[in-house]
């Protein structure tokens, strides 16, 4: 009963002061595949301050829970750009894009037809 | 139409009462482009529109995404709705029927309520004759019972769960499969190998766990009916109603009867027993999304009477005579059971989970002159708190648990009374790098007043080297306590003499059981001429460092006994899953078992357990028609078992003597089904077409009180084929 109640304590502090150490955003990130999520929610969460990082393959949002007061959603939207994928209206620079895996070039509408079935 | 170049909305979320709440930045994209925009402070947006755009994406973290289909440009207002993470949600790659899962660290098996369709009857211990990993067998030639098996081990090694609550076990391990009806299940998973510390330590070769249908995602209503050529039928039905915005209830009642004789191998006892059940279960499920809240609470009651022997037996004048051999088991069971589940709604991550189960089961049987009653009272709770550590690659999960377990049992003229309680705590961390690897470790600390305080590890991890494979390792402990009678009940409807060997341990004068699990397993996905498939490999061994021995070697006996020297039970499985053409299914197997123990008399295979076996399924679905309906599915299901040895029979005279290996077993089960609307769909299938029966499953029939009456000696189907119909309605 006690471990319950230290457990209970613990839930109530986490979630009280969860304001900016726990700030929301959604982000439009271009990709395709499994292959992308991965690529692009491992992208988020190597950035010290980002605690999840949920990607959906077919509606390209990226969902994003991160401690504002560690980091800023330009940093994030920075790495993600670093890996190869484009974010909202910033397009990832040419050498990032290159170092994609074929099989997950975005911009090109062979590959993306590919991944239709 | 004026071409309008932009379109604008309100998004909302709905509160407690229903009230719409402005929303302010959720997302608002064009699906496939980059256009998108955010919703303001009241909730309004404005996107620019064009006519090729048709699916419009609304999203918000914590709210499940909705897809809308605009097919003109006017005002949209739309309600988003929280997310409902708290059940578990299952990932299939394919919408395949049965699949394996190419990203959980343990090797688990999902079977979905579709599956369960392919063998129309009826329960639990039923719905694997689909499934290459489980095999099932009957116990005995009286009492009907199935056993299943996994990894040539059978249930007592198993853990069987319902909704995470270790459920068949202690007395209801001999006959608990046939008290969950199929119609109840929503889905199966079975996990290969040592699984995981959250649902105790009891495990072994595996774990079983069954979801159940919910009043919120079941029919309204739901009617099921099952008639087979033995005259066994089976209704059941299903009642789901909405009590108000947070509480729904649903109302299962199953019943069962099987009351004509028959006598199919010609050897004077009934193939199978007469019997008849009635199960209810009361859900009640209450939700409440904005507060992250699910909870259920469930009744159960069952009735279960079963009469087993010769054909001629009526139990109120042969009953406890030498007038007739028979025997007849009743069982009733009461269960309550609640759950409760939290997930913060703010942090997906953070959610807690309490569980109680207290069910009180009682069993008063005889068979023939013995006379067997088994009382168990059991209560679990189990408190499980899941977060992240860092960020989400890094979960925890960890909690306690409670069990208390009171046994009374009777046998024959001897009391055996016992009290087991235990407190535990458990760990489990997973990390999961998203791409290559995946692995969790887990430990428990129990105290048990029987087996003592001790470790429960366990470890799994997968690695995915390349596209669409999943290389498995695992190992683990599992240690339990063995009921021998309820177990091995079958020993009852036999002449032998119950003997146990030791007396300085503290059950039944034996040592607690412990076993330790090692696999690995190999799985990948590929693309054949076009069309999807899979192939597995599993390994696996479980090595006994203490087992209560079952030994049948000695025909006037059953003995049972602390291991000494080596007990293990090694298994391979190859598996291939291909779609060779469009709505065709294809699975097959191989199995191979090498299953041996230290007995008194020697090192030998474990008796009745097939050291091959060969399986395969065929699923064919014509296209549906214009409505969606209107189609037909067939099902059929090859089971071939290599010779499986008799425990001896050499001390008996010549003519009760067997030959040291059965004969090979093969079966085929058929099934098809025409769907005519999402309402009404009526089967019909066959069992065992082949007519296969083993026609002396019973020794010493003509002397059933003699020295040499025995019914264990069973390996294959007794009474041959059976054919069956049933119907289902349901009303979403």
């Amino acid at each position: 009963m006690k471990h319950l109640i230290i457990l209970a304590l613990l839930f109530s502090t986490l979630s009280s002061n969860a304001q900016n150490k726990n700030a929301k955003a959604s982000l439009d990130v271009n990709g395709i595949c499994g292959m992308c999520k991965a690529r692009i929610e491992k992208a988020c969460l190597n950035t010290k301050g980002v605690k999840w990082a949920d990607w959906n393959v077919e509606t390209h949002e990226l969902k994003l829970i991160y401690n504002a007061q560690k980091i800023s959603i330009d940093s994030i939207k920075q790495s993600v750009l670093t890996v190869g994928h484009d974010v909202e209206d910033n397009t990832a620079t040419a050498a990032a894009y290159a170092s994609v895996h074929p099989c997950c070039k975005y911009r090109n509408a062979t590959v993306r037809n590919e991944h239709q079935d | 139409m004026s071409a309008q170049t932009h379109i604008s909305g309100r998004v909302t979320e709905a509160d407690a009462k229903g009230t719409p709440i402005e929303l302010v930045g959720a997302n608002v994209f064009w699906l496939g482009t980059r256009v998108g925009t955010v919703t303001d402070v009241d909730g309004s947006f404005k996107i620019s529109y064009k006519e090729a755009y048709r699916k419009l994406v609304i999203s918000y973290v914590g709210y499940k995404t909705d897809t809308l289909t605009i097919e003109t440009p006017k005002f949209i207002t739309h309600t988003l709705k929280a997310n409902e993470t708290l059940n578990e949600v299952l990932v299939t790659t394919q919408a395949q029927t049965t699949s394996r899962s190419y990203f959980k660290a343990q090797n688990v098996i999902t079977v979905n309520s579709k599956e369960l369709l392919k063998a129309a009857c009826c329960n639990l211990s039923e719905s694997f004759e689909t499934n290459p990993s489980i095999d099932v067998n009957f116990a005995d030639a009286v009492s009907g019972t199935r056993q299943i098996r996994l990894l040539g081990l059978t249930t007592p090694y198993i853990l069987i769960a319902t909704e995470n609550v270790p459920s068949i076990r202690g007395a209801a391990q001999a006959y608990g499969l046939s008290f969950i009806p199929g119609t109840w299940v929503e889905s199966i998973q079975i996990t290969k190998g040592a699984g995981s510390v959250v649902n105790g330590f009891e495990s072994i070769a595996g774990q079983i766990n069954t979801e159940l249908v919910k009043p919120t995602t079941d029919e309204t209503l739901f009617v099921n009916l099952y008639g087979a050529s033995s005259t066994r039928t089976e209704l059941n039905t299903h009642i789901n109603t909405k009590v108000n915005a947070h509480w729904d209830t649903g109302l299962y009642i199953h019943g069962n009867r099987h009351n004509q004789r028959h006598d199919n191998n010609n050897d004077g006892f009934l193939d199978m027993p007469l019997f008849h059940q009635i199960n209810l279960m009361s859900r009640w499920q209450y939700t409440n999304a904005k507060r992250g809240l699910v909870s259920f609470i469930n009744l159960r009651f069952l009735n279960d009477e079963k009469q087993a022997g010769e054909l001629d037996f009526r139990p109120e004048h042969d009953r406890f005579t030498t007038n007739n051999w028979g025997s007849e088991i009743d069982t009733r069971r009461y269960e309550l059971a609640t759950k409760f589940g939290y997930v913060n709604p703010n942090i997906p991550w953070q959610t807690l989970g309490v569980q109680t189960a207290y069910s009180k089961h009682e069993q008063a049987s005889y068979f023939g002159f013995n006379t067997y009653t088994i009382n168990h009272d059991s209560f679990y709770a189990n408190a499980i708190y899941n977060s992240i550590l860092g960020d989400s690659r890094h979960k925890i999960k960890t909690g306690l648990s409670y069990t208390n377990d009171v046994y009374d049992e009777l046998v024959n003229t001897t009391v055996f009374s016992r009290k087991e309680h235990s407190v535990g705590a458990f760990a489990e961390y997973n990390y999961n790098n998203l791409e290559l690897l995946n692995l969790t470790v887990g430990l428990r600390v129990d105290r048990h007043n029987l087996l003592g305080t001790f470790v429960t590890p366990r470890f799994h991890l997968k690695y995915a080297p390349w596209r669409k494979s999943a290389f498995r390792a695992s190992f683990g402990r599992g240690k339990r306590s063995a009921n021998i009678f309820a177990e091995n009940q079958q020993l009852f409807s036999t002449a032998r003499q119950i003997d146990i060997l030791n007396t300085d341990g503290p059950i039944y004068g034996l040592e607690p059981e412990i076993a330790w699990n090692f696999g690995v397993s190999y799985l990948q996905g590929f693309t054949l001429w076009n069309r999807l498939g899979d192939v597995t490999l599993d390994l696996y061994r479980t090595d006994f460092k203490n087992q209560v021995v079952v030994d049948w070697e000695d025909p006037r006996a059953i003995r049972f006994y602390n291991l000494e020297g080596q007990s293990f039970a090694n298994s391979l499985q190859v598996e291939v899953n291909y779609s060779p053409v469009k709505q065709l299914d294809l699975r097959t197997a191989y199995k191979f078992y090498n299953v041996e123990t230290d007995y008194i008399s020697g090192q030998l295979e474990r008796p009745l357990t097939p050291k091959h076996r060969f399986f395969l399924n065929m699923g064919y679905e014509t296209q549906r028609t214009k409505n969606g309906f209107g189609h037909w599915k067939f099902d059929t299901t090859f089971n071939w078992l290599s010779t499986q040895r008799f425990a001896s029979t050499s001390a008996n005279p010549i003519p009760f003597q067997l030959p040291e290996r059965t004969p090979t077993v093969s079966t085929l089960n058929a099934q098809i089904t025409k769907v005519f609307s999402s309402k009404f769909e009526m089967y019909l299938g066959g069992e065992n077409i082949t007519n296969l029966r083993q026609s002396n499953a019973v020794l010493g029939t003509n002397d059933p009180f003699g020295p040499q009456f025995d019914t264990t000696f069973v390996y294959g189907p007794i009474f041959g084929s059976l054919y069956y119909a049933g119907l289902r309605y349901q009303l979403k």
